[in-house]
């Protein structure tokens, strides 16, 4: 079967970099196909609706599936594996990939956490002589920040941060009670602390989006659309202006090309019937992940593109890179029998210290910020587990029955603080996806093999993080919960995938021989087919990649109208 | 808060359940376990194959009624009834350990050994299966593996067992109605944050900063729509 309509764009995958190309690209008159492998996805639509439910509403009370692995409640549909979508790793590779199957893809599960890239990010080469430099600056990527700060609503505040920019924030709310120990645990450390950045509305943004009722619950998708996922804020006025299609629960194998080595559309699969179709268009955006849009490309042989469209350089998969990670918590006692309030607050964090120590001699390359947790959360599967075993701090005894469990279970409800830290690598040639060539999924696609190791750099800021994490948890009052890990465990640091922060895999270059796509998101190899996502990214600051990859994608778009305007596509 | 739960209750004798012949010399003839029984039909924004993954499970046996009754009389003796917000029981634990022991697979085995080799010391001690000795003899039992400290090798096994089972009682009462209540928790309802209360700053000897409180938001103005000078100042 075969779309009877040639569109002016076909948008592979519906999460941020999808969304805000449909958005941008409707907006402006194009009529647009948009190919998402998930169904339609609407919180608001209460058979749907995870938000707002108490913990008994499911049998398992929230607990993690292999079908919601970050539990029964979250929004995301998809996980870190997927039945009849297998992927494979290299023999000396942990490699974790996540996927979501669902209108608005990974953006109904993240952090909101949207932090601008600074103008370091995209030279990180010459700061520290690793690596290569982005081919734009900050300059270049600013005003579409600014943009995406007005269109989207984030929280924040301008502090005038050399590498962590000001923008057009809404005001930040205030501190939780935990946050407060860590602000001044952190004013004796003297490690700099801030209001943290997050797209949720904290107030109005105009009359179709709804204004944060503070339920913490960002995770589960907010049916007021008071946060951002790409489904609500990006699609659904997209789809209002009436020229664009969704083709829903419909896998992308391949871009197909013509004798000139141009896109003429994508073959896809219905999930649901397993007919193939054929989508035909004048460009193709492919915002399918970093290395969903890796994989498309690399399947997408011809014999224009022997190795693939678009990897004439052989860079396609390659310098595939995620954030490090790192976590520690500590026990509170100042917190032990609390006034019990509501204190959810926002779906994150309400303070965070971003990267402090540029340019100070340390054994690693670059930096990472530090996220704080803790607070009075809904109770949820796991809650209680060990519930007296801080009395070991206490001299007493950790164990027992009877209703003195539930005096224990209070003592000790919200007396947790909580660091995790987000950092940045350096990107490696060596660190690749690859088609497998012998494992094909369910729909016949070739899977991907991941390839990659973590180097020195990043096992040595990881061993940083363990300290500031300690020094931090100590001066804010806390007592370290379990033991430091050391060499034999990397020090803690996250399995390369597990920040779900992957991108790399198409980078962009203004060198056809060591980059996939131009400054652009366009092929070098064939010029009515981009990327919209992350892989064009050529290094991943420490920050969240989200607000970049929307910024991006709206950079994309706007050339890609002006290329068509000229009648250059 | 709405409570969708049947309040019908469940009935299950002791005695005969406990058919092995040592199990069976000192059993509490007549006694019975009752609990609030648990819904078996839920929705909340489930995909068709979460939907399918559950009626399996609730379809699923696993325990026998043996060992269904063992897990009863130990949630009962963690977190009794005689308390106002109700204990184990009344909030339908037997029901939600047999479940999620079933969706979580490295449960099984743990859960099912430990009721064996709880019975095995029980009879080795006084003389019947765990449910079938007398009430004070399972408090004894309940005393030497219920603390975490106790170095016996004998008793390793137990004392492991033992604090699954309070791990597993505590967060499936604490995620009930009862529970909730019980805690005192106020959340999951929309409202409008507007800090730390005064007076529970002033028990903590903290304050916000000046300079940070200026720059939160003025939740009187939440639902004026946001505009900005070209400085990126906000001016709404």
């Amino acid at each position: 079967m075969s779309s009877s309509e040639q569109y002016d764009a076909i948008v592979v995958g519906s999460g941020a970099g999808g969304g805000m190309a449909t958005w941008r690209l409707a907006q402006a008159g194009l009529r647009v196909a948009l190919v998402e492998a998930g169904p339609w996805y609407d919180p608001a639509d209460d058979s749907q609706r995870t938000q707002f439910r108490y913990p008994w509403e499911s049998p398992r009370r929230g607990a993690s599936t292999r079908l919601r692995p970050f539990g029964d409640f979250n929004a995301c549909i998809g996980g870190w594996e997927l039945d009849g979508e297998p992927f494979t790793t290299a023999p000396d590779t942990d490699f974790m990939w996540w996927r979501a199957r669902m209108l608005g893809g990974r953006t109904n599960h993240w952090g909101r956490i949207s932090l601008r890239f600074g103008p370091l990010d995209f030279k990180r080469s010459d700061v520290d002589g690793l690596g290569d430099n982005w081919p734009i600056g900050y300059e270049d990527v600013k005003p579409y920040y600014d943009q995406v700060d007005k269109l989207i609503g984030v929280f924040g505040t301008n502090e005038g941060l050399p590498n962590d920019p000001d923008g057009y924030f809404l005001p930040p709310p205030k501190p939780r009670l935990h946050e407060l120990y860590y602000i001044r645990g952190a004013r004796k450390a003297g490690v700099p602390v801030y209001p943290s950045r997050l797209s949720i509305l904290t107030k109005r943004i105009n009359n179709d989006r709804g204004i944060c009722v503070y339920c913490r619950q960002c995770s589960r998708a907010c049916a007021l659309h008071a946060d951002f996922s790409s489904s609500m804020v990006l699609i659904y006025p997209a789809v209002a202006t009436g020229r664009v299609d969704v083709f829903t629960n419909t896998m992308v194998r391949k871009v197909d090309t013509g004798a000139d080595g141009r896109a003429t559309g994508v073959s896809c699969i219905d999930r649901g019937n397993r007919r193939e179709l054929r989508i035909n268009g004048r460009s193709v955006v492919l915002a399918a992940s970093a290395c969903g849009s890796a994989r498309i490309l690399l399947n997408s042989i011809s014999a224009r593109h022997s190795s693939g469209l678009g990897n004439s350089s052989g860079h396609v998969g390659r310098y595939l890179h995620d954030s490090t990670g790192a976590s520690r918590a500590a026990f509170l006692p100042e917190l032990m029998d609390r006034d019990i309030y509501n204190e959810d607050g926002v779906g994150g964090m309400h303070v965070y210290t971003p990267w402090w120590l540029e340019g100070a001699n340390l054994d690693f390359a670059r930096g990472y910020h530090l996220e704080i947790g803790g607070g009075m959360g809904m109770p949820s599967y796991g809650f209680g587990f060990a519930a007296n075993q801080y009395n070991e701090f206490l001299g007493q005894r950790v164990g027992g029955y009877g209703n003195g469990l539930r005096d224990d279970v209070r003592r000790f409800y919200g007396s947790r603080l909580s660091i995790a830290c987000r950092g940045e690598s350096v990107p490696q040639y060596g660190n690749y996806c690859e088609l497998d060539p012998s494992v094909v999924d369910e729909w016949g696609i070739p899977v991907l093999r991941f390839n990659y190791r973590w180097t020195d750099q990043e096992i040595n800021q990881a061993r940083h993080m363990q300290d500031t994490m300690e020094e931090l948890l100590e001066a804010s009052g806390g007592i370290l919960l379990g033991s430091k890990p050391g060499p034999e465990r990397q020090y803690g640091l996250t399995q390369p995938g597990e920040i779900i922060h992957e991108v790399g895999t198409t980078r962009m270059g203004d060198d056809p021989a060591t980059s996939v796509t131009n400054r652009y998101g366009q092929l070098h190899d064939a010029d009515n087919v981009f990327v919209a996502d992350a892989g064009t990214f050529v290094s991943q600051a420490d920050k969240n990649p989200t607000w970049t990859i929307l910024s991006l994608a709206w950079r994309t778009s706007d050339y890609i109208i002006e290329q068509m305007r000229q009648r250059n596509l | 808060m709405n409570m969708n739960r049947r309040e019908t209750l469940k009935s299950l004798l002791l005695a005969p359940l406990a058919a092995g012949a040592a199990a069976t010399a000192g059993c509490a003839s007549g006694a019975r376990v009752s609990w609030t029984e648990l819904p078996r039909e839920y929705s909340y924004g489930r995909t068709e194959a979460e939907q399918q993954r559950d009626r399996e499970l609730f379809a699923e046996s696993w325990f026998s009624e043996h060992e269904l009754v063992t897990i009863a009389v130990l949630c009962d003796i963690i977190l009794p009834s005689d308390h106002a917000n109700g204990g184990a029981l009344d909030a339908g634990l037997p029901d939600f350990v047999e479940f999620i022991v079933k969706d979580r697979e490295n449960l099984k085995l743990p859960v099912r050994g430990g009721i064996a080799w709880l019975d095995s010391y029980a009879v080795n001690e006084f003389g019947a299966d765990f449910v079938n000795i007398d009430e004070p003899q399972r408090l004894a039992i309940c005393d030497r593996i219920a603390w975490t400290d106790v170095e016996d090798p004998v008793l390793r096994p137990g004392i492991r067992f033992f604090s699954l089972m309070r791990d597993l009682t505590l967060t499936g009462y604490y995620t009930t109605e009862q529970g909730l209540l019980d805690l005192g928790y106020q959340g999951n309802v929309a409202n409008v944050w507007d800090g730390v209360p005064a007076e529970v700053l002033a028990r903590h000897g903290l304050q916000y900063e000046p300079e940070w409180l200026d720059k939160c938001v003025d939740q009187s103005r939440r639902d004026i729509i946001a505009t900005w000078d070209d400085e990126m100042n906000l001016t709404s």
